[in-house]
């Protein structure tokens, strides 16, 4: 029977419940330098497995852990080719909470060969655990995941200096790989760096505080993960809106629906929507449990506008404001990180499909600026990625991008490639900077010429330069926006003949003149 | 390099309006959504499966809420082994017609007129013949190219490794060594004719939060888990519920059984577990409590080491 104070206690403990905030982490290193066994070990000591569970893994054929010991990595590692290996092959999402936090794990592999898979976890991770073998030091792998956390844009990274059991808690072994793995993460421009002793087979300093290390005053690895601060947005941050979705049930209303990349929509703001450059203002932000009066970064809703403007999936709202990083860069031609991650290698001159956002274009491999040596981090010249490459990689798209580098904004700085006849995912993107190889970018999406055979002559000149031009004929005044903004998503230009509003005016009488025009505005015919 | 945009610096924004604090519960709502969209949009043919258990009345309140004010705009395939419990069909019928949801409903029709049954087969395959051949018909026989499903990654270990979009061969199966990376929140939907993606938008959801969800959102769900005192047989230490075509072992009797079930399956197979708890409130913090894994009373997860992971290859999940 319930009683007045029952319930009351179930409420304020469903309110601690729901009002925890959400954390995800990583973990990267070398095979064996025990991140599965860390794994268990969290999850062990938070008591967050279940007696048949651990029963299971107890009475497994399987034991690498010795002494009698229940083997703490078997929690983790599901597939029966990584038992018998006594490896991890690919990434698996561990979920635990304590009283202070909710956790997402994503366990990632170490083995050189899994390395996508790494990436794969720290695409949306808030801090990565990296794993340090305190027997052996930095490895190799320990750089390479350092160098994937920090150009995946991890706020936070810890290193977690395991086996101190085999080194006997010695505190002059740890100093020292600490004063490495400063160095390494000053090296990377890692801000939040962390660095703590532990030994996950025995538990010191993973969710208790070690008596075997008394030289250490700094949090456990638990403490670190339920106090270190989340990611919180600013208010000025600017709006983007990535639509994913046109959802029109019925004659009287029509919304777009997407998730808020970053910013914050309020309802009556004024928005601009990308590529067509129209402006409007958001009516209503409709979802399910009621209108909304402002949505923040990570808000699924659905926005309702005062214009009947056409706007569809993959493109974007934004806010108008002036100051320029308020503005994502518009472009076809871009330079990016890549992580390669498929046999098959990337070649220059290649094309693949890209998906950004909800955006998906065609993008050919124009050069590989350099490809990194993860070791030592120096730019080395190449042809061809193999798989797990890391390179610096300039594109050029069939369709503009809307992108902020990702540095600033971790959702519409990512992209994946896809390869056009597999299908396979091939390669992570991580957006740097316009490159000006394009001159499409820098052309008006519509032209206009002083009567029609100079249009004529025009859409001529573009197609020999490489540009696909159409002349519009017959299209009223009102029509005109609309069509220019139908062909600019297909990556065709407009021309009109004579005086149209919007339109840049080739000032020429003679083909000559068009050509002068013309390479004015960058194109060499 | 952007010349798009008028210079208007005059913003509408008078007042700092804050948005809603994103908690942990309403992060994972937002994902799911972003999820259900995402597939949406890019398939040609999405359907729900619908299970009629706890997470899948998540996922359709989800779906919900993801086309608002749209109705839902894919079918729900209810895989139809013939032994689910009567409770479970006559919700399941009610609530679709209520929310106004397209079912579809798909049995083996052989494989039951066949007499296929877990005590004659084994449960391996049982489950074979009447869910995983009956849902890959299903699909087929619907044409689909996604199939959302309400797996969660804390349920299994094998589980615990699906993407998000988790890519089927021709014939329906899965390769846990050659799947695609997913980065972000950018899935790739690409697909060649005769394969598809199930779609489980729960990924990130535990059982705790799915019963949290539930509270909170006051979602109804089938009358199988508040506990009350039920007819069962009692074998090798798992409660199971009797049916009218309940085969009992010699020495065993029916009991009545104060009981609820934790998790739905076919009747013959899914164990029930001894609580009290009748009301959300106390199944949540009769959760807080468990010391055991909800798919323990599973027969067919336990037949051995990696039987789930065995299923999934074959096209189950």
């Amino acid at each position: 029977m319930a009683t007045a104070s029952a319930s009351t206690d179930f409420r304020a403990f469903l309110d601690s419940h729901l009002d925890r905030d959400l954390l995800r982490f990583t973990t990267a290193g070398s095979v064996d330098d025990g991140k599965s066994t860390l794994i268990g070990r969290l999850l062990h000591d938070t008591k967050s497995v279940y007696e048949d569970q651990l029963a299971s893994v107890a009475k497994s054929r399987v034991n690498r852990a010795g002494n009698g010991r229940v083997d703490l990595s078997l929690l983790t590692d599901g597939l029966r080719a990584e038992r018998e290996q006594g490896i991890t092959i690919d990434v698996a999402y561990r979920y635990f909470a304590t009283s202070k936090r909710k956790f997402i794990i994503a366990d990632t592999p170490g083995h050189e060969q899994y390395t996508r898979n790494m990436a794969t976890g720290a695409s949306t991770a808030d801090v990565a655990i990296v794993l340090v073998d305190g027997s052996k030091g930095i490895l190799p792998q320990s750089r390479r995941h350092s160098f994937i956390a920090s150009l995946l844009g991890i706020p936070h990274v810890v290193a977690a200096v395991n086996k101190m059991d085999l080194v006997g808690y010695d505190e002059a072994r740890f100093r020292a790989i600490e004063a490495d793995f400063r160095a390494l993460a000053k090296r990377l421009g890692l801000r939040s760096v962390q660095i703590i002793p532990v030994s996950a087979l025995e538990g010191d300093n993973v969710v208790t505080s070690s008596a075997n290390m008394t030289w250490y005053s700094g949090p456990t690895l638990l403490d670190y993960l339920e106090t270190v601060p989340l990611r919180v947005h600013v208010a000025d941050q600017p709006l983007r809106f990535p639509v994913q979705l046109v959802v029109r049930p019925d004659r009287t209303f029509r919304g777009f629906a997407g998730q808020v990349a970053s910013g914050i929509v309020r309802a009556g703001q004024h928005v601009v929507a990308l590529p067509s450059g129209r402006r409007t203002q958001v009516k209503r932000i409709v979802t399910w449990d009621g209108d909304l009066k402002a949505a923040g970064p990570g808000e699924s809703v659905t926005l309702e506008l005062t214009d009947e403007i056409d706007v569809s999936r993959g493109e974007m709202l934004i806010s108008p404001d002036a100051h320029s990083n308020s503005v994502p860069t518009v472009s076809t031609a871009f330079g990016a990180k890549v992580v390669w991650m498929h046999e098959e290698p990337l070649e220059a001159g290649k094309t693949y499909l890209l998906k950004q956002t909800s955006r998906v274009v065609r993008a050919e491999v124009k050069r590989i600026a350099y490809r990194v040596d993860v070791n030592s981090l120096e730019h080395l010249d190449a042809t061809e990625l193999k798989m797990n490459d890391i390179a610096e990689v300039e594109f050029e798209t069939n369709l503009p991008l809307f992108f902020d580098a990702y540095r600033e904004n971790r959702v519409t700085g990512a992209a994946i490639l896809i390869d056009p006849l597999s299908n396979a995912t091939v390669g992570a993107l991580m957006i740097d900077r316009a490159v000006s190889t394009a001159t499409r970018d820098r052309l008006p999406a519509l032209l206009a010429a002083a009567h029609i055979d100079l249009a004529e002559r025009l859409r001529e000149l573009l197609a020999a330069a490489g540009h696909r031009a159409v002349v519009l004929h017959g299209f009223t005044p009102d029509e005109v926006p609309v069509a220019v903004r139908a062909l600019q998503l297909a990556g065709v230009l407009a021309i009109v003949a004579g005086l149209v509003e919007g339109a840049t005016v080739l000032n020429a009488t003679d083909d000559a003149g068009l050509i002068t025009a013309l390479a004015e505005m960058g194109v060499t015919v | 390099m952007s010349t798009l945009l008028p210079t208007d610096a005059a913003s509408s924004v008078a007042e700092l309006l804050t948005p809603r604090k994103m908690d942990h519960l309403r992060a994972l709502e937002a994902e799911s959504i972003f999820i259900l969209r995402e597939a949406v949009a890019e398939f040609a043919r999405p359907v729900m499966l619908y299970s009629i258990g706890k997470d899948s009345s998540v996922m359709l309140r989800l779906a919900q809420k993801a086309f608002y004010p749209g109705k839902i705009p894919f079918p729900l395939l209810h895989i139809d082994t013939s032994y689910k419990f009567p409770e479970m069909i006559t919700f399941r019928d009610n609530y679709a017609k209520e929310i106004g949801a397209d079912l579809i409903v798909h049995r083996n029709e052989k494989a039951i007129a066949d007499g296929a049954n877990p005590h004659d087969l084994g449960t391996q395959n049982c489950c074979g013949l009447l869910k995983t051949r009956a849902l890959l018909d299903g699909l087929e026989a619907g044409g689909f190219d996604a199939a959302f499903g309400g797996a969660r990654r804390d349920e299994e270990k094998s589980r615990a490794k699906e993407r998000v979009y988790s890519f089927r061969d021709g014939n329906g199966q899965w390769d846990p060594k050659n799947q695609r990376p997913e980065l972000w929140q950018i899935y790739n939907s690409r697909l060649k004719k005769g394969e598809s993606i199930r779609v489980f938008p729960l990924s990130n959801w535990t059982e705790l939060d799915i019963w949290l969800y539930l509270y909170a959102e006051q979602i109804p769900i089938v009358p199988l888990y508040f506990a009350r005192e039920r007819e069962a047989v009692i074998r090798a230490g798992q409660i199971t519920l009797t049916y009218p075509e309940t085969r009992l072992l010699p020495g065993e009797k029916i009991e009545t059984v104060m009981c609820r079930m934790r998790s739905l399956g076919c009747m013959p197979c899914t164990g029930a577990i001894r609580s009290e708890a009748d009301t959300l409130e106390k199944i949540i913090a009769e959760l807080i409590s468990f010391r055991r894994s909800e798919r323990e009373n599973r027969a067919i997860d336990h037949d051995e080491e990696g039987s789930m992971e065995t299923k999934k290859r074959e096209g189950y999940f």
